[in-house]
């Protein structure tokens, strides 16, 4: 726990409290990513998903938050640990998983695989696999926000590794300068594949990264799905009401390693465990349903299952869902 | 002595410019520092002071006169003591119009130079000129410009005589009238009017949210222009030279070229990166090269590389509507040279498809861009020898019709390729395997390349002419095939 600032050092203020069926519903939304992601894990260690695989697990509660900050038309963008914003998203789950697997019915046609998706009907751009290159992608499509004078808003994630790039700057310095509308979100979860923040970075504050282009940040707790969830409706109503970028630090913290064939020997599994007993996000969530008597463990029981139900389609279409004809190996690349 | 005010080369590609004005006049007192006049040259208008110290005794060259070769005597100044007297022995070494033969190379004058001072020979002209070889500057001189329009330009369409560069601009600005999505980007472009003068004007016709100039920021812009394609903008990037583009090296190539394949078809890139590429003059090593094998390496991009200004003009407004990034390279060098370009409201070039300039039947050379210089003067060289060049302009390098070629070579069974890049894994090294699949049985000889050498590109004049494409190369390499 040497990297992260404890959740009270935080000055995102908490969320209001949510009513039962938001509560509910972030609650699902969090856990579709979370038994989502375990059946992926599974069937990485069963061969059917190759390459590089991300996990988000641990990180629910910042996309799940952020999505309830924004309207249709708004657009995400982030890196390679994506699953998470898909799913967030809208995405079919049985489109992402069958990417995971390489199939002809995955997002990309099972050309792109678990780094590389996109789905223009639900705005999410990606998705990427070279560290930060999304950053400059996402202020472009701020950029073309403001060209079209429309009000939406680009939502760019990247991670505390991705945030030591150079063109992070660059775009951070465009954005102001063009006053665009994007909101930066360094999903902060203290370990760069195995260098922890204090290893990479000079200042680790990342909400301060964009003090001298005079953009305002702010250290949110990521674990508390109620405070992303305010923290993100007050960075997006700043954006989208034309001043400029905003940058949101999410403290968080991913259980799994960095990718499948990480053995996460650079941190120690008491911390994991510190972590997921006392600040899982969905556990929050749940407890706090529990406790305040806004759901019944019946009702949460049917959600369980429900999820359950969905992932396990997902992964029956993603397991039997055929290659892509080998034609398409000709296809799309140029039109 | 009377000393000579020569026509200074303002910027390194400089061949002439324009006398717009006079500041001081004749009779009047200089003194060093002093502005003297004001030369327009392709880029900037910029002024001229003086170097040395005296009377302005004779304007040469009046104001208002076009194109007038860099180092030609523009005015005397007299030194203390002497009256115009002294101006009977002084005799003008070239008439302002005058081609630049007689000129001493002078495009190693920086931008910043003041007009050059030059020592004068016993006669009063100036030494310098006096001990320059007849040899035409071999990049710099005016190359020969094919005059035919394209096949489909119906008979009778007027021509216009334009540059290269007001070419590429009149293909941006009428395919941003025509469409809204369409803007361009990069450093200079707006209220500097372009580093080479290429968007001259854009800005005040489209106003500054669709000219945008950008800080210093390559890797950023690029990564910016991208994602604005993603989101259906169409933008035009331009690099001040592709040389920083390698600092975009992988926005270019992992995001623009790639996402449409990764996205299973889904996420269209329809942009233009465009700017000049391969080697200019005298400015070393990191600023002069030629990238044309390198990105024509990439698939999903598509590479575009013209020599003429109706294939820039035409290649241009195509690029900008092809919904796949395009990879646009100018030329510092052409950007001034004039060509007649078809009048009509749309004139397109189609992409991916290379052009017979000079029909011949011994030899095919096939070239692009600048190559084509020397490709053409090779061809006249060699018509004296009796051996009749076929000419290609690639125009498109990617995709690349090699259909053309081989149709030339079944005919010719000789080829050399002209290129201003490396030889290690360039473009000449693509045709040969190309012909060699696709036309064996009908080689005579072994295919030819000529090649920029295979060093950094250095900086004294001489060495710097070596180490480029020379059209004697270009002939000897033709006589070479022809077994001549």
């Amino acid at each position: 726990m040497s990297d992260a600032p404890s959740p009270a050092k935080t000055n995102g203020a908490k969320g209001e409290e949510l009513g039962g069926d938001a509560l509910l519903s972030l609650y699902r939304s969090m856990l579709l990513v979370r038994r989502f992601e375990e059946r992926a894990g599974q069937l990485y260690g069963m061969g059917l998903i190759g390459g590089f695989c991300h996990l988000y697990i641990g990180q629910e509660a910042v996309v799940v938050g952020m999505q309830m900050a924004i309207k249709e038309g708004d657009q995400v963008i982030t890196g390679y640990r994506d699953h998470g914003h898909m799913l967030a998203c809208g995405m079919d789950p049985k489109g992402v998983m069958a990417e995971l697997t390489g199939r002809r019915n995955g997002y990309s046609k099972g050309k792109g695989g678990s780094m590389h998706m996109f789905s223009v009907a639900r705005t999410f751009y990606g998705g990427h696999g070279i560290v930060a290159a999304q950053v400059s992608l996402g202020t472009g499509l701020a950029f073309a926000n403001r060209y079209r004078k429309n009000d939406n808003v680009s939502l760019t994630y990247f991670g505390d590794g991705a945030a030591n790039q150079g063109q992070v700057y660059e775009s951070f310095n465009m954005a102001e300068l063009w006053k665009l509308p994007v909101v930066y979100i360094v999903e902060n979860n203290r370990y760069a594949m195995g260098t922890s923040v204090s290893r990479a970075s000079a200042q680790t504050d990342f909400s301060k990264r964009g003090a001298s282009f005079d953009i305002p940040g702010e250290q949110v707790d990521g674990m508390d799905v109620r405070a992303v969830k305010a923290a993100g409706e007050r960075a997006v109503k700043w954006a989208r009401e034309g001043n400029g970028p905003y940058i949101l630090e999410m403290m968080t913290y991913r259980y799994r390693g960095h990718s499948m064939s990480d053995p996460a020997k650079y941190r120690t599994r008491e911390e994991v465990e510190k972590v997921r007993t006392e600040h899982d996000p969905i556990e929050q969530v749940r407890a706090r349903m529990l406790a305040s008597k806004r759901a019944s463990e019946e009702i949460l029981k049917a959600v369980d299952a429900e999820i359950r139900k969905i992932v396990n389609e997902a992964a029956e279409f993603a397991t039997h869902d055929p290659e892509p004809d080998p034609a398409e190996l000709w296809t799309d690349i140029t039109r | 002595m009377p000393i000579p005010v020569l026509m200074p080369a303002l910027s390194p590609t400089m061949e002439k410019g324009n006398l717009a004005k006079w500041v001081k006049h004749q009779g009047d007192k200089v003194k060093s520092g002093d502005i003297i006049a004001e030369i327009e040259t392709d880029k900037a208008t910029m002024e001229v002071e003086a170097t040395d110290e005296g009377t302005l005794g004779q304007i040469l060259v009046p104001e208002g006169t076009a194109d007038v070769a860099v180092n030609t005597p523009i005015a005397v100044i007299l030194g203390e003591g002497e009256d115009a007297g002294a101006l009977n022995n002084f005799h003008a070494e070239a008439p302002a119009q005058q081609p630049s033969q007689q000129q001493p190379a002078q495009q190693q004058k920086g931008a910043e130079s003041a007009p050059p001072a030059a020592p004068s020979g016993p006669d009063g002209s100036p030494a310098e000129a006096a001990q320059t070889p007849a040899e035409p500057q071999s990049a710099v001189a005016a190359p020969p410009q094919p005059v035919e329009p394209e096949p489909d330009v119906p008979e009778g369409t007027e021509m216009v005589t334009m540059t290269m560069r007001e070419a590429l601009r009149d293909a941006m600005a009428e395919e941003m009238r025509r469409d809204g999505d369409v803007f361009v980007m990069g450093e200079e472009v707006a209220e500097y009017q372009g580093a080479y003068k290429v968007t001259q004007g854009l800005l005040q016709e489209f106003g500054a949210d669709r000219v945008v100039d950008t800080p210093i920021t390559e890797h950023g812009f690029t990564g910016l222009g991208v994602g604005a394609a993603m989101a259906g903008l169409k933008p035009i990037v331009e690099f001040m030279t592709f040389n920083f583009a390698m600092q975009a090296m992988d926005q270019l190539i992992n995001s623009a070229a790639k996402t449409l394949y990764m996205s299973g078809g889904q996420m269209t890139c329809s942009i233009v990166f465009r700017g000049p590429n391969g080697a200019a003059a005298r400015v070393a090593a990191q600023h002069s090269q030629d990238y044309s094998a390198w990105y024509s390496h990439i698939p999903g991009l598509t590479v575009i590389a013209p020599y003429t200004a109706a294939d820039a003009k035409g290649l241009l407004k195509s690029a900008i509507r092809y919904p796949n990034p395009v990879i646009f390279l100018e030329n510092e060098i052409l950007y001034g040279h004039s060509g007649p370009v078809p009048r009509l409201d749309d004139y397109l070039v189609p992409i991916g498809k290379a052009k017979v300039v000079r029909p011949g039947n011994h030899v095919t050379l096939v070239a692009w861009s600048m190559g084509m210089s020397y490709a053409l003067k090779a061809a006249e060289e060699l018509a004296k020898k009796h051996i009749n060049a076929e000419v290609i302009d690639l125009r498109t390098l990617r995709p690349m019709d090699s259909a053309t070629v081989v149709e030339s070579v079944k005919k010719t069974g000789r080829c050399v390729v002209v290129e201003e890049g490396w030889p290690q894994s360039g473009i000449g090294a693509e045709i040969a395997a190309r012909i060699m699949e696709q036309a064996f049985d009908y080689l005579d000889a072994p295919v030819g390349r000529v090649s920029g050498k295979d060093v950094p590109m250095p900086y004294a004049a001489n060495l710097e002419k070596l180490a480029l494409p020379s059209v004697a190369e270009v002939v000897e390499a033709a006589k070479a095939v022809c077994y001549r």
